[in-house]
């Protein structure tokens, strides 16, 4: 039997098997549920994550992991060793939101989902995380490989997954494969990272600023006139290229100019030069504005990026393409901007999976249904078996 | 031996008490934290636990409950044997919920239907002991919108490591939900108006309990099984009485839970609340011969709302019926094997 044959058969036992790590990770629902309670109603904004992280790792040491700690960045990090460690696998969710500490966090469990703000982004990660040894160990599954589990810190916003880069930048064991964990879609499939830049305009009116002059504008006209140059901006369709406006705050009353605006915006290109140069006709844009309106305008690029990733032929998409279809879920390739890109940067290969059905809102009709993450987390203890098998290794 | 109490009138003595009782029998939940040294000594004092959770139309809160205690303190670590809904018979999908994730649901209308059937949270706490099968019983209301599984822990640790405890009672900061937001104090208004200056009145040692309402409690079986049970509002007051009255305060002890998060109550609501609660203590003062006589209490609470300009009265019946102590109830005595009466 040649090599291509037993790997071909190997992966087919494992595919075959995956009714049954269906039904094991049913068996813990309740133990899945209350993770997902206990982690997701701790807040956890970028940089104040740490009472989420040790709820985290207090689960991780009762769960029989090792070396359960915060490194230097806060990250939560813990160890299953593997039988002979040759090789180490991360797994990684982040464990921030974008969601300030005074938003209510309160979840709702109903029988067929569980709701409330940043469930679905991306606490059903973190509950994966701490479900996953007591599912290894139900499983009777004893991994070659060490598995590292790692609850990211700093990863959103300006975080700029400062956590999970510090991590990759100090940890003393090597890393051969990562997993990045998304709540939300099962089946999603992200091998690549797209190139992004993602920052911010801020303008504000000079306290000597002429509020009496005719013409006199205000914070709201001038970042307007921002906005209407970057919308200028010609866009490639190859490589495929986009600006996304995501945010904006400016004044506070109806009757007063602002004094102050604030755009927030993210540029997500297929090219790294492409995405250099858009970040060059920003700070063309930002000048020019600043010159004519008198106002302080700046442009702050605080987050970056840069295109890449493993092929659509490797064998670990191969296989995790294959555990998506047996699953018999709609496969959504796309790419990534989040976690994945750390590891990219390492020439680690990596993928992002998702883990059930839901919908990501930021606010509490956010949801994720219960059912599909059986499925969320099969696929997940199956991709650990085939890497652990050999079968995700380049030849 | 009868514990005799003091006479509120020897301030000194009481101050003394209650100083010391604070000091040892108040906890923190976190002495409990490590679970895994609660279900050690549970296993070696061979007790069962059980925790009962009334609802009435709770389908919202009552999925996250079961969930959080069953996956924590049944599967991950074995502190409860059995976790029962006893609903007053919900119309909302309360009972499908809970049943869904597994918890033991009964209507309780259902549990000792010979007895027939009242209305009132205090009736669902007396049937619970018929039908729970643990040594000790865990009572956790179904509205706790921040559920953590020290609710449960932090009431049980007290009476798992202290064998003279038989009755531990919650207390907490008890911010009240406001939309959107949450305020960092106040709840407690029928207690500081109410309960502790009757406690102050009548039985000053009380006054040590910070939340003597709180409807979180965990109970030694051989202790609930002989108290009354008023079926309303005045269930609470009524036991802390009839357990200080019988075994002094040394067999109460409180824990602090930090916060929970709940519903607010409208005012008019808490004047009903107050209402039971006093028809109840004026019961027990005549009972334990406190008072002499009373006249016969009205059952009817008058409240009024305006409308148009104008104002109309509104008439609330509140009995406040007493069920028994269970343990004079023959089928109880029968399913447990205690010889008949």
């Amino acid at each position: 039997m040649t090599h291509r044959e037993n790997h071909i058969r190997a992966r087919d036992q494992l595919i075959r098997e995956l009714p049954d790590r269906v039904h094991a990770a049913e068996s813990l629902r309740e133990q899945f549920l209350a993770h997902l309670v206990l982690a997701g109603e701790i807040p956890a904004p970028t940089f104040s994550e740490s009472n989420r992280v040790d709820t985290l790792l207090m689960r991780w040491s009762e769960g029989g992991l090792l070396n359960c700690s915060r490194d230097g960045m806060g990250n939560g990090v813990a160890l299953r060793p593997g039988t002979d460690g040759a090789q180490t696998i991360l797994i990684v969710a982040r464990a921030d939101t974008a969601l300030d500490e005074s938003v209510d966090h309160a979840l709702t469990v109903q029988p067929d989902c569980v709701s409330g703000v940043g469930v679905a982004e991306n606490t059903i990660s973190l509950a994966a995380l701490a479900t996953l040894p007591t599912l290894l160990d139900l499983l009777n599954i004893r991994l070659k490989a060490n598995l590292v589990f790692l609850a990211a810190s700093r990863s959103v916003g300006r975080g700029n997954l400062e956590g999970l880069r510090y991590f990759l930048a100090n940890n003393a064991i090597p890393i051969h494969f990562g997993i990045c964990l998304e709540g939300a879609p099962l089946g999603l499939l992200s091998y690549r990272s797209i190139g992004m830049l993602r920052g911010e305009i801020h303008c504000r009116m000079p306290s000597d600023y002429q509020w009496a002059n005719l013409g006199a504008a205000g914070a709201v006209l001038t970042i307007n006139q921002v906005i209407n140059r970057i919308a200028a901006i010609p866009l490639p369709r190859r490589p495929a290229t986009s600006i996304v406006l995501g945010s904006l705050e400016a004044g506070h009353t109806y009757d007063h100019y602002a004094r102050q605006a604030l755009l927030r915006f993210e540029v997500r290109c297929e090219s790294a030069l492409q995405a250099q140069q858009i970040s060059e006709q920003l700070a063309d844009i930002v000048a020019e504005v600043r010159a004519q309106s008198g106002a302080h305008v700046d442009l702050d690029i605080f987050a970056q990026r840069e295109p890449g990733g493993i092929s659509i032929s490797h064998p670990f998409v191969r296989v995790a393409r294959h555990v998506v279809e047996a699953l018999g879920v709609p496969l959504q390739i796309a790419p990534s901007t989040t976690e994945l890109a750390a590891l990219i940067d390492r020439k680690i290969p990596a993928l992002t999976i998702g883990l059930t059905r839901g919908e990501s809102l930021d606010d509490e009709r956010e949801k994720a249904e219960i059912r599909p993450i059986y499925q969320g987390m099969a696929q997940l203890a199956t991709l650990l078996l085939a890497i652990d098998g050999g079968l995700c290794d380049e030849v | 031996m009868k514990f005799s109490p003091p006479s509120p009138h020897n301030t000194r003595d009481i101050a003394a008490h209650i100083s010391s009782w604070l000091s040892s029998h108040t906890f923190h939940h976190s002495q409990f934290a490590d679970v895994r040294k609660l279900v050690e000594a549970k296993q070696r004092q061979r007790l069962t636990v059980s925790l009962c959770i009334p609802t009435l139309n709770e389908e919202k809160t009552i999925g996250k409950e079961i969930v959080v205690f069953k996956g924590e303190l049944m599967e991950r670590h074995p502190l409860l044997d059995e976790i029962a809904v006893i609903d007053s018979g919900s119309t909302d999908k309360t009972r499908e919920v809970a049943a869904e994730f597994g918890a033991d649901v009964y209507l309780s209308s259902a549990i000792l239907p010979e007895l027939g059937e009242k209305r009132g949270k205090g009736e669902n706490l007396w049937k619970a002991i018929h039908q729970l099968k643990g040594d000790v019983i865990v009572y956790i209301d179904a509205d706790i919108t921040n559920i953590h599984p020290r609710f449960v822990y932090g009431l049980l640790g007290p009476l798992l490591i202290r064998p003279e405890i038989q009755y531990v009672k919650a207390f907490y900061d008890r911010p009240l939900v406001v939309a959107p937001g949450v305020r960092t104090a106040g709840g407690g208004r029928v207690t500081e108006i109410l309960v502790r200056p009757l406690f102050s009145l009548f039985f000053p040692e009380l006054t040590a309990l910070i939340q003597p309402l709180s409807g979180e409690y965990a109970v030694r079986r051989t202790l609930l099984e002989t108290l009354p049970f008023p079926i309303g509002y005045g269930v609470e007051t009524s036991h802390l009485i009839d357990i200080y009255h019988r075994w002094g305060l040394d067999a109460i002890a409180q824990t602090d839970l930090d916060q929970r998060v709940h519903r607010n109550q409208p005012t008019v609501d808490l004047g009903r609340m107050a209402f039971g609660i006093q028809r109840a203590f004026f019961a027990r003062l005549k009972s334990l011969g406190l008072i002499k006589s009373l006249p016969d209490l009205s059952t009817i609470l008058h409240q009024f709302q305006s409308r148009d300009g104008s104002y109309e009265e509104i008439e609330h019946a509140i009995r406040e019926e007493e069920r028994p102590p269970m343990i004079t109830v023959p089928a109880y005595r029968k399913k447990y094997g205690l010889p008949e009466k």
